[in-house]
């Protein structure tokens, strides 16, 4: 393979002779942040699951002491058995931590870091040093949110959409110190995110190297670029919102009191409208690593690459007038509710789009199932149901019975877990070897994928009946109401499927931690891909290249004609091939 | 069916489960269509000795026909729902006859106001009842809803109505019964730690054992 | 311009021509956009509160216009010395940039001076972030009736909130913009062929005043 040709990658010429603490800990190198953020999200993931185990056992065994619960300090559970407060505070911190401090720094935070350079064939991103500040705030944000689990009363009580008056009014709550530092933790959090995307924004539009036009980027680069702006645009409307919010709690000002001319729907509108470009951020990025690896594991080009560009770019888009979806019970004037189930429906297009680009690529493809690909076509498989059940949410008359009950639980874990998470662990078993130097344990990532897919689709696929039956969300115990009696043998189900679930994703730490000491050593291209990254050695040295690559292709030209082998990278130049004109600017 | 749809106990129970299946049977054929053809590709394309992945890279065909099918359906979705929601929930869709009862909700439980004799709220026979709500069966129910503390969300299966009550706001429901019996109405909105236990029971009555109900209830008040 | 210069005023590898923004200058544009959003979510907040309610303090009666007026003209000033500075430094006069740099820093200063002593000012009387403090000064007037006590909470919530993060915003432009002064503009780093340090800061000088003068007019005279 030519491929160091026409590329020298860095590291070897000048050897690198940073302190240790430079090196790892205070880095300014893109691919050591991408790798710290690994670190803190799995963390944060793993907390996230512990937590779920507790509410899981409270719903299907109400009121039994909770095994270990006794090492619980008096105010989560008495002798065991978790107490009401206890209950709501784990399903607030459920959510926050998986949504803010696991899933998001996991696609954003990981992989716009590590491969965004990579991928466009730069150094580093455009500005380091706020990069590495964008981590260490992310950080502080992680440690402020956890130390509100062991302040007095605990953390917030008012679930991960905070809405108000209940989480503005402490004696509503009955939480002052921990709401105050959930807010502290989000408004840290937002800094963190638009430090990192004005980052990834500027390094896409300028870095790119010569001959990576806009239509030779790889989706997962497109994805995150259009992610990176949702963050940019978003993030500062939640900030705003949590210090209204911190200051009603702690100046006394009355934007969410009622009593005072504040309004309720305020907070509402303010979060959703930030939330729902979240929610697109939690799965843009996910969307596009899975297609570059559906392409190379199909090895077959992307199916309708440009109407993939384009649905990208129209989710991204729409996410902005959609966010009343969540209002339609609120009291918000039903008129303007038809309008956001108009635009809410309009999603299901470019989706649509998407998913069956993904089918067209496999589609006469030769299929490799690595364990990347199997769980990128888990994850087509999976986020299609949460997609679709999103459907009967966004039509305004059937949200009304399934509004805030397990219905929504179910979309939120299917497109989250079965959408997001699938994907992740799909990127990380794929992108392992360029960060470590070493593959991860192909039977065991095969294994886990395997009965993850089991145990997720037993956890979460009845949790669409118990909705259909009624059964509200954020409850402690289900069995205070008669018509939820006859649903507690699928809670109880639902439970211990859950507790396999959590055991099953040890197989993944295990292999995790163990494959970076044991796991055997990975030659530059492994996967047989396409992408500039590939053409580094492992892992790929400070700095990237000495000299940048040329580009004279797209990312997705698997079984070319003219290649000797069914891949033909994106740097490799063919006798036909002209050099970009820009490719002498390269030569710094 | 314990793990389906519950009883039909109001004249919006039938449209909106009918509009549910509707959506479960379209959301289905994508569902079907998708997942066939992960399995199918799976199989037949998986790796083998000699085969060659076909060099392409799209079909506008294709693309046109699976952009426009699930336009024009969502389109067709949306059109219909919104006539059952305007008819729901719409500020106009309150029937003038509607018989109005006041619930003002609080941590943790439901104030329900009933109008007394003159059946008309905010005269001084009115009458409140904790944790209980009776509606006479077949005749439209006004609810008023508003809220002491923070958000609660009024939610009886049966009706399939759920609707916030909003601290600072004043909100309009209305449900015609159309099954007699007991049910249950909870609080859907997390509102604190007895969110969980936010529970009333629903009478539905037959409209003379309402109006007997009702007699009690003035006769009671009369003599505490 | 020579070669040299155009790698540090121009993108350094341009794949294609794009936008034609040195690195430094893309991303301030971009870091402002996030700011318009941040700014569009309190002033939005704040419209959307103050048409909930029937009645408003009427301009004048709780703020001073007259010292803000002033305050406001003093920022636009220290924008257009702002321009100064980079007019001069692009052909290239360093005493010129010094000057009008410095002019611009002390503006920025004497603006959030005057906010400061504005606070303490309407802290004496009794206007607070939760509205009207009992017994003050304030209070009495509100009492007869100079100002509608309802929504004096509202009006102390979202004059503080906005105000205090402008000014906020201006007082980190006016840090940064000594510690450019001392590092980067007195031992004269900025030259003909490249000054981006300040455009890049007047960039953010710009915004700032730019939602001053939209914070002014619809918190002190509406
Ligand atoms: C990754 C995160 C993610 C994603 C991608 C989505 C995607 C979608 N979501 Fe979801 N949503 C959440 C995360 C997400 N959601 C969360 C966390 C909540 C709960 C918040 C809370 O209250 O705690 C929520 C809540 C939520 C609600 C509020 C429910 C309620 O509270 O009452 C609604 C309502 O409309 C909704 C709708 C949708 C729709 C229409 C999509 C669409 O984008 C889906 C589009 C995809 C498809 C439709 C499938 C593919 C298409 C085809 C196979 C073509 C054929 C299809 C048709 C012809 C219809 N979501
Ligand atoms: C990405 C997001 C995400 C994920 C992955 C999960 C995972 C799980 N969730 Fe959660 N959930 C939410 C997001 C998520 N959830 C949100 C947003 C809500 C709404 C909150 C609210 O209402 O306010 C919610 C609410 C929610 C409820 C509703 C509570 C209620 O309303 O009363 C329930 C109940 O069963 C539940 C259960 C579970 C379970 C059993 C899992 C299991 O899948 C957990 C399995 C365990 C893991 C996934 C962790 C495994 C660890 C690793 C793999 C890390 C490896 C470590 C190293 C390598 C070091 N979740
Ligand atoms: Cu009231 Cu929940
Ligand atoms: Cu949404």
């Amino acid at each position: 393979m030519t491929s160091h040709a026409t590329t020298a990658p860095a590291g070897h010429a000048h050897h690198d002779d940073r302190s240790f603490l430079a090196k790892y800990v205070f880095s300014t190198d893109h691919k050591i942040i991408g790798i710290q953020f690994l670190f803190l999200s799995l963390f944060f993931l793993l907390v996230g699951g512990v937590l779920a185990m507790q509410m899981r056992w409270q719903l299907g065994f109400p009121n039994q002491p909770m095994p270990g619960g006794g090492i619980l300090p008096e105010t989560w559970a008495t002798d065991g058995v978790l107490l009401p407060e206890y209950y709501i505070q784990l399903v607030t911190m459920h959510g926050t931590f998986m949504v803010f401090f696991a899933i998001m720094p996991l696609l954003v935070g990981v992989y716009a870091n590590f491969l965004i350079p990579l991928k466009i064939g730069t150094h580093d991103m455009a500005f380091p040093r706020i990069n590495m500040a964008s981590f260490w705030v992310a950080f502080l944000a992680g440690a402020v949110m956890l130390s509100s689990m062991f302040v007095p009363e605990g953390p917030s009580r008012a679930g991960w959409t905070m809405y108000a008056p209940l989480s503005a009014r402490a004696d509503l709550s009955g939480v002052l110190l921990g709401q105050q530092l959930w807010c502290v933790a989000i408004i840290l959090l937002g800094l963190s995110s638009i430090l990192g995307s004005l980052n990834y924004i500027t390094t896409v539009i300028n870095n790119r190297a010569p001959g990576m036009t806009w239509f030779r980027l790889p989706l997962s680069v497109w994805s995150l670029f259009i992610t990176a702006i949702l963050g940019l645009l978003a993030l500062p409307v939640l900030s705003g919102a949590g210090i209204m919010l911190l200051f009603d709690q702690t100046l006394g000002t009355h934007f969410f009191d009622t009593t005072a001319g504040g309004q309720a729907l305020l907070w509402q509108h303010l979060f959703w409208f930030f939330g729902h470009p979240e929610v697109y951020i939690l799965i843009l990025p996910a969307m596009g690593m899975v297609s570059d690896i559906i392409a190379n594991g199909s090895r077959k080009p992307i199916f309708g690459y440009h109407s993939m560009v384009f649905a990208i770019v129209g989710i991204g888009f729409l996410s902005w007038i959609v966010w009343g979806h969540h209002m339609f019970m609120s009291g918000m004037n039903p008129t303007l509710g038809s309008t956001f189930m108009v635009t809410t429906m309009i999603i299901a297009v470019p989706s649509a789009i998407k998913v069956f680009n993904w089918l067209g690529t496999m589609w006469e493809g030769n299929l490799h199932f690595h364990v990347p690909m199997l769980n990128a076509v888990g994850f087509v498989a999976m986020f299609v149901i949460g997609g679709l059940s999103g459907v009967f949410m966004a039509a305004t008359p059937v949200d009304m019975p399934i509004h805030d009950t397990y219905f929504i639980v179910a979309h939120i874990h299917y497109v989250l877990f079965g959408g997001s998470l699938f994907a992740l662990f799909g990127a990380i078993t794929y992108w392992y070897p360029k960060m470590f130097g070493r593959m991860m344990n192909e039977r065991w990532g095969k294994i886990h994928f395997w009965l993850t897919m089991l145990f997720f689709n037993l956890v979460f696929f009845p949790m669409h009946n118990l909705g259909m039956g009624g059964h509200m969300r954020r409850i402690y115990d289900p069995t205070v109401y008669n018509f939820l009696d006859p649903m507690q043998g699928v809670n109880r189900f639902i439970s211990l499927s859950a507790f396999a679930l959590f055991v099953v994703q040890g197989i993944f730490a295990v292999n995790f931690v163990w494959s970076l000491f044991r796991g055997k050593k990975a030659d530059a291209n492994p996967w047989r891909d396409n992408g500039l990254e590939w053409s580094l050695p492992n892992p790929a040295p400070h700095g990237n290249w000495e000299r940048v690559p040329s580009v004279y292709r797209g990312p997705y030209e698997f079984s070319h004609p003219q290649a000797s082998e069914d891949f033909l990278p994106q740097h490799v130049k063919l006798p036909g091939d002209q050099e970009p004109a820009s490719a002498k600017g390269a030569a710094r | 069916m314990d793990w389906w749809l519950p009883l039909k106990g109001s004249t919006f129970a039938g449209p909106i489960d009918g509009l549910f299946l509707a959506i479960l049977i379209i959301t289905g054929i994508a569902f079907v269509v998708v997942e066939a053809g992960v399995l199918w590709f799976s199989v037949r394309y998986r790796h083998r000795e000699g085969r060659k992945a076909r060099h392409v890279h799209g079909s506008t065909k294709a693309e046109v026909v699976w952009t426009a099918v699930p336009a024009v359906t969502v389109v067709a979705l949306g059109i219909v729902s919104n006539q059952h929601w305007e008819r729901i929930k719409g500020r106009e869709s309150v029937p003038a006859d509607a018989y109005p009862i006041a619930i003002h909700a609080e941590q943790f439980e439901w104030n329900v106001t009933y109008p007394g004799p003159d059946g008309e709220l905010g005269n001084g026979d009115d009458f409140t009842v904790r944790n209980q709500l009776h509606v006479p069966v077949g005749r439209n129910v006004l609810l008023v809803l508003t809220a002491e503390d923070v958000i609660h969300s009024f939610w009886v299966p049966v009706f399939r109505l759920k609707q916030d009550a909003v601290p600072g706001m004043t909100i309009r429901a209305w449900v015609q019964p159309t099954v007699a019996g007991e049910y249950e109405l909870a609080c859907a909105e997390l509102c604190g730690m007895g969110h969980y236990k936010m529970r009333a029971r629903v009478f539905v009555h037959p409209q003379p054992d309402f109006e007997t109900w009702m007699q009690q209830q003035i006769l009671e008040g009369a003599q505490s | 311009m020579t070669h040299a210069t155009m790698d540090m005023m121009h993108p350094p590898v341009p794949a294609e021509p794009g936008v034609q923004a040195y690195n430094l200058k893309l991303g301030m544009w971009v870091f402002l956009a996030s700011e318009v959003m941040f700014f569009t979510g309190l002033i939005g907040s704040y419209v959307v509160l103050r048409f909930g309610v029937t009645e408003w303090a009427r301009p004048g009666v709780v703020l001073n216009i007259p010292i803000t007026a002033l305050n406001t003209f003093l920022l636009i000033c220290s924008s257009v010395s702002m321009v100064k500075a980079y007019a001069a430094i692009a052909d290239g006069d360093q005493k010129g940039l010094r000057l009008w740099f410095l002019l611009t820093i002390l503006g920025g200063a004497a603006f959030v001076g005057v906010q400061v002593y504005e606070y303490l000012h309407l802290v004496h009387i009794g206007f607070v972030p939760s509205g009207v403090r009992e017994g003050s000064e304030l209070a009495e007037r509100v009492a007869g009736g100079a100002a509608p006590a309802a929504t004096m909470g509202l009006y102390g919530s979202t004059f503080y909130t906005m105000t205090g993060f402008h000014g906020f915003h201006v007082t980190c432009g006016v840090v940064s913009m000594i510690y450019l002064y001392i590092r980067k503009v007195l031992p004269g780093k900025y030259t003909q062929q490249d000054y981006r340090g300040v455009e890049v800061v007047g960039l953010y000088w710009h915004f700032v005043d730019l939602v001053w003068i939209i914070l002014f007019t619809i918190v002190y005279l509406i």
